[in-house]
């Protein structure tokens, strides 16, 4: 049995939705609702290993791009998770709980 | 045969502790199986001959990202019983959308990919992952390593200046008032007659 690319996109579908389903699901949690962004990153990370180890080196094309890119990624996925938990602390010392629902003070 | 029937465990485990992320109740749980599923992930992506990219999203999302979660969780004391009920209000929303996102994700796979059994390209055995990694990211990317340094900095720096907090009564050097200060704010000089003392 081969392994091939597409088992591969298909537990990174997988992840994506399941990323999307919990921001639905847990509209009450702001820390569940990061950790379903972390999830997504993740899976569009597997999906830029996959390509980039499935692809042939023609030409000029240089198939470790795509693994480069996931490492940018994941920077900025801790970047973002490092300010947006700072972001949450200072939210709860301001205000003393961080329900989701609560947070319409701009009115948007 | 052995890769099929590793590739299928991780897979399986993944995914369902990415379920588990969303579906406990109680978000230290929740942490934990985040870190099950990048470690799985990054199983995966051993398997798919990534290795220095696996050892990486090891390193910063258990070590790092996993960690500050954690401590957030545990920092904030909330009632999460409560942000938890209304958990089946959206569910029939989110499940819609989830069936809906799943089909279209694989619909899309499985058409542009129909009848393609292609493997991983074999890695060049002259060179392992890391070094091919190296040679690419510090000639052709390396403005953007660099530029990814700078927003880690830049996230660091933002992340102390958001929680950095003044309090009050805390003793502290202020080095302006400090040196703002002149002779003779600080001494006075008595003409004292010898015998009599300052009499206070």
């Amino acid at each position: 049995m081969i392994i091939g690319l597409t088992h591969y996109l298909v537990v990174a579908a997988i992840l994506f939705t399941i990323g999307v389903f919990g921001i639905f699901v847990n509209r009450k949690n702001v820390i569940i609702i990061l950790m379903c962004v972390e999830l997504i990153l993740l899976a569009v990370n597997i999906n830029f290993v996959a390509f980039s180890t499935h692809m042939e080196a023609v030409g000029t094309n240089e198939p470790l791009a795509g693994q480069i890119f996931a490492l940018f990624v994941l920077t900025v996925a801790a970047a973002e998770a490092a300010v947006g938990l700072a972001i949450l602390v200072v939210y709860f010392r301001n205000r003393g709980n961080i329900a989701v629902e609560d947070i319409d003070m701009m009115k948007g | 045969m052995i890769t099929a029937i590793a590739f299928y465990l991780l897979a399986a485990v993944s995914v369902a502790s990415a379920f588990m992320v969303i579906a406990s109740r109680n978000p230290v749980h929740s942490v934990m199986f985040l870190i099950l599923t990048f470690f799985s992930a990054a199983g995966l992506f051993i398997l798919m001959g990534a290795e220095f990219l696996a050892l990486l999203l090891i390193m910063v999302y258990v070590g790092a990202v996993a960690v500050l979660f954690l401590f957030v969780v545990m920092m904030l004391e909330v009632d999460f019983v409560a942000l938890k009920q209304g958990f089946l209000q959206y569910i029939g929303l989110g499940a819609t959308v989830a069936v809906v996102l799943l089909t279209e994700l694989i619909l899309v796979g499985a058409a542009y990919f129909a009848g393609d059994g292609n493997t991983a390209t074999p890695p060049n055995p002259d060179e392992s992952n890391l070094e091919a990694f190296g040679h690419v990211l510090y000639t052709d990317y390396a403005f953007f390593f660099e530029a990814s340094g700078f927003i880690l900095l830049v996230a660091m720096i933002g992340a102390i200046v958001l929680t950095l907090r003044e309090r009050d009564g805390v003793r502290k050097q202020d080095i302006s008032k400090q040196i703002a200060r002149t002779r003779e704010d600080a001494v006075e000089m008595v003409d004292l007659k010898s015998g009599e003392g300052i009499g206070s």
